[in-house]
């Protein structure tokens, strides 16, 4: 019987090993050393924050995988043989598999800032670096201050954990705006105002020159490059982005760039061998207007629900829909369907509306050609997905959409519509343009 | 009641004060409850449950109002409280003893006995109950006072806590507003009307059958036909609540419309039990016991009420409009209909075990009420002593024996002692989920036959699990939202906490077609159109 290995037990592994396991009968093993059962990366914060417990993030029950026939092996792959098919553990062991898949996602970056090893010092991505912060920042009188370097996804998670449990936060941001290489300008300036009605110290435009030991290798105090002040903290919070977890590749004849390069069916340079996730990067280029590495939970579901298929004797191209994507940033949601560039491109033009309260905005893009709806970000207001991504595949137009928004609401009932406003304030724009 | 508010932990000065004043209020009672005979009583009565509710009002606003809205469970399952802790263990207890002693032995708490005057907490609430009903309290006076007052001041607290979410706000207040009214205010207003040749029984209009399982005891529907017009209206109300508004309300908006918007068991548990929502058993083994039970009780009220109607049908008949025989028989042709109707309409919904559990309890009934239809049930005497250990010793009716079960059983054990006292252990749903044989019907009806649903929105779900979590009712909604799958459960109440606390906005309680409600799918929204269409048609 064909035996498939999984390395990564993260959404893009789990998903993978579930839909083989829908459509055959194949041997399936997945891998990890970062914990026994599967759980949700995106719910860690939620762990520290006390709203679950670990447990709680497991989507599945523990007895899912042996009544599924999914073997879990917890172990460290240290290096892949492809030749004889077999990967060296960590642990000593061995591993033979007919078909493998690298789903091992991301690791934080660290971009060699001195002292970035410190006990004290940490990303955020691992059950791991839960653990750690759990033990480095456990209260207020422990942890007297935490320093955050890197304004992403990430960066704001950490400052929110860490507020919860009133521990002051310094949140060191390169930019000159929260995420503006992402976020145009007035919502990236609302998500700025909104930090700091957490009461947290933003600091816009600044970046990490070095992390200070105290004498027992901890973090004591980090230097700020543009002041040089020095900032007294326990704990460092790195989270200025992630790369792909592939070390332990090096040593093979699997080819890499930044990640484990695949075609569009996700296949390596080697035959029989995968990448899905964060850790595949796109060979040529990546599809669309999509990058070729793509560290996003919804397009590693996706690649292991395309992978599952070509594993199963139905070879097919990873094609991706519509660009869709959501984060929180405190108490403020976003979602975004379609492309929204933070500064419109050529033959591009940007609608944005702001609500008084400072906590909902929207931005719409749009072809200035011949008006095609582009896309959309969505703070504070809810929207549907699936009306989205229909309106984008028809090509909708902009005025078709803005009248149309409140098929799109998906608010909780009773909530405040503002589909009006928003509408009266996109005619007006028109008529003064 | 400050008890259940927040821990002790990081609190301020103003909570600790407001904590202490609410401690304060209930050691007035605690002291009632030891006789302590206190000179005036309206005053210290006004004083302890005011401080209870300042305190709890105090205590709220200082958590809520000084942080900005949004989602506050921070430290839930950190606090002693609330997460099964010495404080939650604690306050299980208590809570149990105190429903024990409720039920069980009111004269602890107070009650006259044989017409004497009250004493202790129960004399302390009479002047209350003067000014409402014109009579003196009873033990169950006391404790719908204290039920309205937990609703009312955790009622505001939870406002508070979701006072960016009309919804939440919109239905609290609405069961705020249906237990002081409709369960508290109204029917002790209504006893007023009451004199020698007029007599109506304590009418809670919302309490329909079979949750108010002694609707249509002997004593009650006779009282009823008694009381002329008002009376038979009153009747009549009730028997058209069951069979036409319940069932009209439930398809247009489920099981919600009563369970998280009117109903007095949902009202304690969304309020006082909001803190331990969080507490209930997700598992499918939970899930599992949880059908098997839920169905149980409901065939036992079932049977339960035909036994006690056809019984008193049987001796009694030319007093009613039916005799015994046309009853048992409308009853099973009308049961045959409705299990018949779903099985042919709704064969493709029903799995196999839906099946035969339909099946099965199906003729369990029908054996129950062929065994009625035979039997005189007044002349077959069961001796309690077998079932209580010897605790009771009084022989009964068959039919009186079943009515006596049910409502020691069900009505005090399950739904009080239970439901209510494990708030702290089980969650604050444990009765609503496991036990309430209302739940059931409307429950299945909504599975079926309605238009309510929890959507899905597309591929959204990140897996998180806060939804599962919050779920007071044990489902696991996360299983169905990383599927992109619509949320159609029996058993959800419809309280909308799991859609508020969703941190990527992808659940949406809503009334809509009956068509695609149910929508299962292999690929979710947002990958390859034509991988979607392959997988998802069959």
């Amino acid at each position: 019987m064909e035996h498939v290995v999984i390395i990564g037990n993260g959404i893009s592994g789990v998903t993978v090993a579930r839909h083989i396991r829908k459509n055959s009968n194949k041997k399936i093993t997945i891998v990890s050393a970062e914990t026994d059962y599967f759980f949700s990366r995106t719910a860690l914060m939620y762990i520290y924050m006390g709203h679950m417990k670990f447990e709680h993030t497991q989507p599945y029950e523990n007895s899912f995988w042996k009544k599924n026939n999914i073997e879990l092996k917890k172990g460290f792959v240290k290096s892949i043989e492809t030749a004889s098919k077999t990967l060296q553990f960590e642990e000593g062991d061995s591993l033979q598999y007919d078909t493998l898949v690298i789903a091992t996602g991301s690791k934080p970056n660290k971009f060699g800032w001195p002292g970035q090893d410190l006990e004290g010092a940490q990303g955020l991505y691992s059950k791991q670096d839960l653990d750690s912060i759990e033990r480095n920042a456990p209260d207020n009188k422990t942890c007297k201050r935490a320093v955050i370097v890197g304004g992403g996804l990430i960066g704001i998670e950490l400052a929110e954990m860490l507020n919860s449990r009133s521990i002051p936060v310094t949140f060191l941001v390169r930019e000159n705006s929260f995420w503006n290489g992402v976020l145009p300008e007035g919502e990236s300036a609302m998500i700025n105002r909104h930090i700091k009605n957490h009461h947290i110290d933003l600091r816009l435009g600044f970046n990490l020159k070095e992390i200070k030991s105290d004498e027992n290798g901890k973090v004591k105090s980090v230097v700020i490059t543009e002041t040089g002040e020095e900032i007294d903290c326990n704990v460092v919070g790195l989270t200025a982005g992630v790369s792909p977890n592939i070390d332990f590749i090096k040593s093979s004849t699997i080819e890499i760039n930044r990640g484990v390069l695949v075609n569009r069916h996700l296949e390596t340079n080697i035959p029989d061998v995968y990448a899905i996730g964060d850790c595949a990067e796109q060979r040529d280029s990546g599809i669309g207007e999509r990058r070729p590495i793509e560290a996003v939970w919804y397009t590693g579901r996706m690649m292991g629900e395309t992978l599952a298929q070509t594993i199963c004797g139905n070879r097919r191209e990873y094609k991706p829909g519509h660009w869709f994507n959501s984060a929180k940033f405190l108490d403020i949601e976003y979602q975004t369907y379609g492309w929204v560039y933070a500064k419109p491109r050529e033959n591009e033009a940007h609608f944005h509306w702001k609500h008084e309260d400072d906590t909902k905005c929207i931005t719409v893009c749009y072809d200035t050609t011949n008006n095609t709806f582009l896309g959309i970000n969505t703070f504070g207001i809810r929207m549907r997905h699936e009306i989205f991504d229909r309106w984008l595949t028809e090509k909708r137009d902009v005025d078709y959409v803005m009248k149309n928004l409140p098929q799109a609401n998906f608010d909780p009932e009773f909530y405040k519509h503002f589909e009006k406003d928003i509408l009266a304030a996109y005619t007006n724009q028109l008529q003064t343009a | 009641m400050s008890l259940a508010t927040p821990d002790a932990l990081n609190i301020t000065t103003k909570q600790k004060i407001a904590l202490a004043a609410g401690l304060v209020g209930l050691f007035i009672l605690l002291l009632a409850v030891f006789n302590v005979d206190f000179p005036n009583r309206p005053v210290f009565l006004a004083i302890s449950l005011g401080l209870v509710i300042g305190g709890t009002i105090i205590y709220s606003r200082e958590a809520y109002l000084t942080k900005l809205e949004g989602i506050k469970n921070d430290g839930t399952w950190f606090k002693s409280i609330s997460s099964r802790g010495v404080l939650g263990w604690a306050l299980g207890i208590f809570l149990t003893t105190f429903y024990i002693v409720l039920y069980f032995f009111p004269k602890y708490l107070g009650l006259g006995v044989d017409g004497a005057a009250n004493t202790g907490l129960v004399a302390l609430f009479d002047p209350l109950s003067n000014l409402l009903s014109g009579n003196n309290a009873s033990q169950w006076f006391v404790y719908g006072t204290l039920y309205t007052v937990a609703i009312l001041a955790f009622g505001y607290k939870f406002m508070l806590k979701y006072r960016h979410n009309r919804y939440q706000q919109l239905r609290t207040a609405s069961v705020m507003f249906f237990q002081t009214a409709f369960a508290f205010v109204i029917p002790e207003l209504m006893a007023r009307l009451n004199s020698d040749d007029f007599s109506l029984p304590y009418n809670d209009l919302k309490n329909m059958w079979p949750l108010n399982y002694y609707a249509f005891d002997q004593w009650r529907v006779d009282q009823f036909i008694n009381a002329q017009t008002v009376g038979l209206f009153f009747l009549i109300l009730g028997v058209v609540m069951i069979f036409v508004i319940s069932p009209f309300l439930t398809y247009k908006y489920g099981k919600r419309w009563y369970c998280s918007w009117v109903c007095g068991c949902g009202g304690l548990a969304e309020t006082a039990g909001d803190a331990f929502r969080h507490l209930s058993d997700k598992g499918t083994k939970a899930w599992k016991l949880e059908r098997w039970m839920i169905n149980s009780v409901l065939v036992f009220s079932v049977v339960t009420t035909v036994a006690v109607i056809s019984t008193y049908l049987g001796y009694d008949s030319e007093k009613y409009w039916f005799t015994k025989s046309v009853f048992l028989i409308s009853i099973g042709v009308f049961l045959t209909v409705l299990l018949a109707g779903i099985l042919y309409f709704k064969r493709e919904e029903l799995n196999k075990s839906a099946f035969k559990g339909a099946i099965g309890f199906y003729i369990l009934t029908i054996a129950f009420l062929v065994f009625f239809s035979f039997f005189d049930l007044s002349q077959i005497k069961i001796n309690a002593s077998y079932f209580s250990f010897g605790l009771n010793q009084n022989s009964y009716n068959f039919d009186s024996a079943l009515r006596s079960f049910y409502g020691f059983g069900i009505g005090s054990i399950f739904s009080g002692v239970i439901g209510t006292g494990f708030y702290p252990i089980l969650g604050n749903r444990t009765w609503c989920r496991m036990g309430c044989p209302m739940a059931t019907i409307m429950g299945i009806q909504q599975r079926l036959f309605s238009r309510f649903r929890i959507t899905t929105n597309g591929g959204q779900c990140i897996s998180c699990g806060n939804c599962s979590n919050s779920c007071e009712m044990g489902i696991d909604v996360r299983a169905y939202a990383q599927k992109g799958e619509n949320i159609v459960r029996s058993s959800c109440v419809g309280c909308g906490v799991c859609s508020a606390v969703c941190p990527r906005g992808v659940l949406k309680l809503e009334n809509d077609s009956m068509d695609g409600r149910i929508n299962p799918t292999e690929v979710l929204l947002g990958n390859d159109v034509d991988l979607m269409d392959l997988l998802n048609k069959n």
